[in-house]
């Protein structure tokens, strides 16, 4: 073989600190992470030294109705902010882009607010609000604030992948006969699923995982998951709490393979068909 | 004469101050191949977008087959667009596309496979139904997008700068194909383009636009051989315009003064002291060492360009101008910097009244 | 007569397009971006004015808000114990951005400079980390740093140290896991520039006789400049207003703007104090915004 010239030497030289840098890097961003599931592991009631090996707190983890009820709880929010999220995100993402109006860069910088705002703005402003109006802190505050950050990142997501100006592929539905609802369901809303999708996840993710909101706007009686760790943090975090979240991040990551896996196979199948 | 089935009257639109199309009146005939040629934002798109109902004439009277448009949404229209960017839908298969239409119209299932396998065996597309548009070439796309229109059986199909996106070699195949189509199916195209020669080689009629006008509508030959305005001599091939004022008139015969010289043209019906134009083809340009009968046309040889067989000439006159001319007899032995005297047939020039814009 | 019937029906195809206009724009356009609207000036708009309003209140003995005008909440962030908090919630946001930046540009490289299906997978890989439960991942660095944590543990293993060594509670621990979770807000926007910048522009710079070096500071580094101001922003700014880190590993005991604007909300119940804190972090946010818009759109900014 011949022998490697100095520039590709110091290149290749180059690509491996790359490597290892890099290596690095991703370890630091995976470190929390594996400590969180060994430490579901810990045979001890408080995580302050590891104590040997058990699965109990998978089977325990039923038995506390605390944290049950907490994961229910921010579920239910999840799910409802992110439905309103992408519902009102879809319209809005559509009038922003196709109509002029009065105020509408008004709107859109607004929609910057809560995306570049510290959080904890956002939550006190509102908080003072629904003080004043005599609004009870609970499942609806949480649910207002949530909406409040996740709608201007679901119009964004969305608005970025609607193509060209977004009226073309309307005018060719309709001079082909359908009417201006057949077009919306037939063409708009399909056209628009792989923003939709995203910003599902992406508001979903931001919910479930949304402290500062929640802690401001919950009531006395029901927190969320993650205002329930806040507040565990004093005691310390137990274990059952480590084996909930790996539980939750499997699921996710799970998901989020299935639909790729989907995605990819459905890909193949269309090259398939193309041959 | 034929029924129209196309009837624009007195149509107009503005986009904010903007008039875009002015007081427009066109008939189209049933079953021709009309083209609407003209430079970019003279109007045409915008007309034909109107007659399609993707805007609103702002006033005037626009007719499908003798009954009024205006108030009739898109979708309730019997004409179809093809559109330039081909507007194919991403998420649907090729036959998806293409079923579109019919799958609004509830057509039965069967019925429906039959016709788009019909239809894309008409485009030379058998076998692509299951492809996305995105698997497709610039080519395929466009006969695609020709297939979703015409298989709704339009009786009139739009086309708006169908052809724009191909490169040059398809872009000719695809002329020849669409103008078969075209016989074949008896439907009566309305084509815009901004490429004269498309025009010239697809069309039935073409009309020519500028500024919201239409300048001259006519077949071909017409349009080529008698422009009747400035613009339409000017954009239809290439020409060489003259301005200038009619000195005497002898019979068919007008002597022209122009800032280059006299001149001599055929035209009727102009008047001693009225201003106008003439137009000459490159190819009809002829040269002597000194002036003919008729004509006092100095000129300097410029340049010349050679492709292939023909030599094409610049020549300035004595005014600045510069005429273009592509026959060169070698034999005057002429350098660039020479001076010789423009003439010609005055058969083989146009005479053009001066518009009133 | 023929031109009044002609005034007639110009005035009637105006009303069909009236008409026709409400259908096509008006109503779908009221449909689409009037949720959206509302929305945003109920809950951004209304309640953005009415916290710079509040902050100009006074304090009731009660901790309730008093509706006199007063610059009290304001003349209270200048005192000594506040505004040292101020500064030094700055100074940790700074050490956070930079850190981020000095350690996210050069793993941005590193991702752009890969093949793209590479590329999209190595981003995979930092966003999954980050759906995990964000407490969980600080509370992590606890587990792993506290007093009798696997740290400690190795520490006096190695006989580096013979007493343990206090982490937890501590700015250092606090910025470790300030750094950690913000580095992919910085990598994100750095990895989208860099993966812009055309390698030719490279080639010709190299082509001219710059080495590396000088290409890197001539041509890569200004042209990747908007996405390094939009990792500033993207990290300072909630660097500056957090406060479930310095909770989750400060354990009340490391102190920044957002726990102290917390508390004002939560035990000592001063509303107006609160509210002043809030402006101020409104201020800065705008300030930065205000530069970032001079030489690039809000609407570029890679923030999803």
């Amino acid at each position: 073989m011949a022998a490697l010239s100095k520039t590709q030497r110091r290149k290749r030289r180059l690509g491996i600190v790359g490597d290892v840098y890099a290596i690095l890097i991703y370890t630091v961003l995976y470190i929390p992470v594996a400590v969180m599931m060994v430490f579901s592991f810990n045979d001890q009631k408080y995580n302050f030294y590891w104590n040997g090996f058990t699965t109990e707190w998978y089977g325990k983890l039923l038995e506390n109705d605390a944290l049950i009820g907490s994961l229910w709880y921010s579920l239910i929010i999840a799910v409802l902010a992110t439905v309103i999220s992408v519902v009102i995100g879809t319209l809005g993402a559509l009038g922003l882009k196709r109509y002029e109006f009065k105020g509408k860069r008004f709107i859109n910088s607004m929609l910057y607010v809560p995306i570049i705002v510290p959080e904890i703005v956002l939550a006190v402003a509102l908080l003072i609000i629904f003080m004043n109006i005599g609004l009870s802190l609970g499942l609806g505050s949480i649910l207002v604030g949530h909406c409040t950050f996740c709608i201007p990142y679901a119009v964004v997501t969305i608005k970025g992948r609607i193509s060209g100006d977004g009226y073309e592929l309307e005018e060719a539905s309709m001079d082909l006969g359908a009417n201006r609802i057949q077009t919306f369901l037939r063409v708009t809303l399909p056209s628009m699923v792989p923003g939709i999708m995203s910003a599902a996840f992406l508001s979903f993710t931001l919910s479930i995982d949304d402290v500062v909101m929640s802690n401001m706007l919950s009531g006395a009686r029901n927190s969320t998951l993650p205002v329930l760790i806040l507040s565990m943090n004093r005691t310390g975090v137990t274990p059952d709490v480590n084996a909930l979240t790996t539980i939750m991040i499997l699921v996710i990551v799970a998901a989020m393979l299935l639909s790729n896996g989907v995605k990819a196979l459905l890909r193949r199948r269309e090259k398939a068909a193309a041959r | 004469m034929a029924e129209s089935i196309v009837s624009l009257i007195n149509v107009e639109k503005r986009f904010g101050s903007n008039l875009v199309v002015r007081k427009m009146n066109m008939e189209i005939q049933e079953g021709e191949f009309l083209t609407l040629l003209g430079p970019s934002g003279c109007g045409k798109t915008t007309t034909l977008r109107m007659i399609a109902g993707f805007e609103d004439a702002t006033s005037g009277i626009i007719k499908v087959q003798g009954e009024r448009v205006e108030s009739k949404e898109p979708y309730q229209r019997d004409v179809n667009t093809v559109f330039q960017n081909y507007s194919l839908f991403p998420h649907m298969t090729v036959f998806d596309n293409v079923a579109y239409g019919l799958t609004i119209k509830k057509v039965p299932k069967d019925e429906i496979q039959r016709r788009v396998t019909e239809m894309l065996a008409l485009v030379q597309l058998a076998g692509f139904e299951k492809r996305k548009p995105d698997a497709l070439s610039g080519g395929q796309k466009q006969r695609v997008a020709i297939a979703r229109a015409l298989i709704n059986n339009p009786k009139v199909l739009l086309l708006d700068e169908p052809l724009g996106a191909l490169d040059l070699k398809l872009r000719k195949q695809m002329q020849i194909e669409l103008k078969r189509l075209q016989k074949k199916l008896g439907i009566t195209f309305v084509y815009v383009t901004h490429d004269q020669e498309e025009a010239l080689t697809m069309s039935d009629r073409i009309a020519v636009m500028n500024g919201g006008v239409i300048e001259q509508l006519d077949v071909p030959m017409e349009i080529y051989d008698h422009p009747k305005t400035r613009f339409v001599a000017g954009f239809i091939g290439e020409s060489n315009i003259f301005d200038g004022t009619v000195k005497a008139v002898e019979g068919d015969l007008l002597r022209v003064e122009t800032p280059s010289g006299m001149l001599t043209t055929r035209g009727k019906g102009f008047q001693v002291g009225e201003e106008m134009h003439v137009s000459v083809r490159p190819e009809h340009l002829e040269y002597g060492l000194a002036p003919a009968e008729g004509f006092d046309l100095p000129a300097i040889l410029k340049d010349f360009t050679y492709m292939g067989t023909v030599v094409k000439t610049a020549l300035d006159l004595r005014d600045g101008m510069e005429v273009k001319f592509s026959r060169f007899e070698q034999d005057y032995g002429l350098r660039e910097g020479d001076q010789l005297f423009l003439r010609w047939d005055p058969e083989k020039s146009v005479a053009i009244k001066k518009s009133a814009t | 007569m023929s031109r009044q019937r002609l005034k007639n029906g110009a005035s009637e195809l105006q009303a069909i397009n009236r008409r026709r206009d409400i259908h096509r724009k008006t109503i779908p356009a009221l449909a689409q971006a009037g949720p959206v609207s509302v929305w945003m000036v109920l809950f951004v708009t209304i309640p953005m004015l009415y916290i710079i309003y509040v902050s100009f209140m006074s304090r009731g003995v009660f901790g309730d808000v008093v509706y006199e005008f007063s610059l009290e909440s304001y003349q209270t962030l200048l005192d000594s114990t506040y505004f040292k908090v101020i500064v030094k919630s700055l100074q940790v946001a700074l050490f956070t951005t930079v850190a981020c930046l000095l350690l996210g540009y050069p793993f941005a490289y590193y991702i752009a400079r890969k093949p793209p299906e590479v590329a999209s997978r190595l981003i995979m890989l930092i966003m999954i980390p980050f759906w995990t439960n964000s407490l969980m991942r600080l509370n992590s660095w606890l587990l792993l740093f506290q007093t009798s944590g696997p740290v400690n543990t190795f520490l006096q293993w190695a006989g580096i140290t013979s007493e343990p060594i206090t982490f937890i509670y501590t700015d250092p621990l606090v910025m470790l896991g300030l750094v950690t979770n913000m580095l992919p807000f910085a990598v994100l926007p750095l990895y989208s520039t860099i993966e812009k910048l055309q390698n030719s522009l490279l080639e010709a710079s190299s082509d001219l006789g710059a080495n590396p070096r000088q290409t890197f500071f001539r041509i890569t580094l200004p042209l990747t400049f908007p996405g390094i101001f939009s990792a500033v922003i993207l990290v300072f700014i909630p660097s500056l207003g957090i406060y479930t880190v310095s909770d989750m590993l400060g354990g009340g005991k490391v102190l920044y703007i957002g726990n102290i604007i917390k508390n004002q909300f939560g035990a000592i119940r001063n509303w107006p104090l609160g509210a002043a804190l809030s402006v101020l972090l409104l201020v800065i946010t705008g300030l930065l915004i205000f530069v970032y818009t001079r030489f690039a759109k809000l609407e570029d900014m890679e923030v999803v």
